[in-house]
């Protein structure tokens, strides 16, 4: 049987050795950063050339937009491959045979940061969610995975530590983690199991023995690559969309009118952003720029990052989909308690920085 | 014949997959009946957390992600 079926096989790939692979993915990585490089003289040369006044709210618009587009895509791009290699170790089996059974506490702070490298799509979050409560991870435990999943987008974090500043990526993610870990503490003090949909108590898992899959480092290289191609070819318009926004911002909004509206002053802007969020179903990718044009001008940083928070951790489909497992009870509970969290860090942001 | 299931909500990537199980049981000439899981119950009970999921006759061969053409022939004629 394994001789003929070598001949129906498709035939194999270009047989490279993983020592190429290994310096052609070096290589691609040094041209990278030589083109990044020349990103702001070109852009400056291009927008010199256009014909628009320059200093006029138009050029400012386009020369965020000229400059921004090829910036934002290649560090989209960049981090995504990095994060397709980094999850080619992790499998959502794997994260729950580690969190199962592990007590509350240090449960929570595992399952928030298996959450950031842990690949799943937003589709298979019933399921995950089914599996790991079947699977016996505590309920809070399971939440702050869920939390930390969204909230701490690892396309978010590589695009502010690149766009706006490692400061803000690192309180990013800081904050992310705690709001993950401690929602879910909470949420399992709160002892809500009796809030799921019966069926999904009713579910007894079985330990599923996966082969193991022998990943070799061009499978890993390879991963990578994959996800640049299915994340990058899917958020592209979005980003695009984003720059735009934010180009128009950058250029046409006055910075007084969003220091009011935005500004530390504005102590009610912080709950607005959040409401303003929730409905607003955008990726990371889509709000990054919009997050650095609304800082460039003058907005205050825990408003932007509550806003930002609110957009990717409490969106409305998500919620829809997560309604098949809960009840609306316990959707309202996640709700109330994230949001509080991202309340709170939209506060103690706008007093911390100034 | 084998019977395979293949496990998912019915995103684009399970669709996707059930697709390239027919396709590499055509090319390999195998007789196969292949199921689509979308109950998520069904789906937990198999063990699997990720999706899509595949099982060959009630056994979990993947988990997550879109399995490559060479694995799903590998498992197939396995």
């Amino acid at each position: 049987m394994s001789a003929d079926l070598s001949l129906t096989r498709r035939k194999p790939p270009r047989e490279a050795s993983p020592l190429a692979w290994a310096a052609a993915t070096v290589a691609a990585i040094a041209l990278w950063f030589v083109v990044y490089a020349q990103l702001a003289p070109f852009s400056q040369w291009l927008v010199a050339r256009l014909p628009v006044e320059p200093g006029s709210h138009l050029a400012e618009a386009v020369a965020f937009f000229i400059y921004d587009t090829p910036k934002v895509l290649m560090l989209l791009t960049l981090v995504v491959f990095a994060m397709g290699v980094v999850r080619s170790f992790f499998s959502a089996e794997r994260t729950r045979a580690l969190l199962a059974g592990k007590r509350e506490g240090l449960g929570n702070v595992a399952a928030a940061g298996l959450g950031i490298v842990t690949p799943f799509c937003s589709c298979s979050a019933v399921p995950l969610f089914v599996g790991f409560v079947s699977a016996g991870v505590p309920l809070g435990v399971t939440f702050s995975f869920l939390i930390a999943a969204p909230m701490v987008n690892e396309v978010a974090l590589g695009l502010l530590f690149a766009l706006v500043g490692w400061k803000v990526a690192l309180t990013y993610l800081a904050f992310g983690l705690s709001i993950a870990i401690v929602a879910g503490w909470i949420i399992g003090r709160l002892h809500l199991e009796g809030w799921l949909e019966d069926w999904v108590r009713n579910v007894r898992a079985s330990p599923v023995e996966l082969p193991p899959n022998g990943m070799t480092l061009v499978d890993r290289i390879r991963a990578g690559l994959d996800a640049v191609r299915d994340i990058v070819g899917k958020v592209w318009m979005w980003i695009i969309a984003g720059i735009a926004a934010g180009a128009f911002i950058h250029g046409y909004v006055p910075a007084d009118l969003l220091g009011s509206i935005m500004g530390r002053d504005a102590w009610w802007s912080v709950p607005a952003a959040v409401l303003l969020g929730i409905p607003m179903y955008s990726n990371a990718a889509g709000i990054i720029p919009v997050v650095e044009a609304l800082l460039a001008k003058g907005a205050a940083l825990g408003t932007v990052l509550a806003f930002m928070m609110a957009v990717i951790a409490l969106s409305l489909p998500e919620m829809i989909i997560l309604r098949k497992v809960l009840s609306l009870k316990l959707i309202a509970v996640f709700v109330g308690v994230v949001g509080t969290g991202i309340l709170a860090v939209g506060f103690l942001f706008n007093a911390l920085f100034s | 014949m084998k019977d395979v299931k293949v496990l998912g909500p019915g995103c684009s990537r399970c669709e996707a997959t059930a697709q390239m199980v027919r396709d590499e049981a055509a090319k390999l000439g195998l007789d196969v009946s292949v199921e689509k899981v979308t109950d998520y119950a069904v789906i937990a009970g198999y063990g699997i957390a990720s999706t899509p999921g595949i099982v060959i006759d009630g056994k979990v061969v993947h988990a997550g992600g879109l399995p490559k053409p060479d694995d799903v022939a590998r498992w197939l004629s396995a």
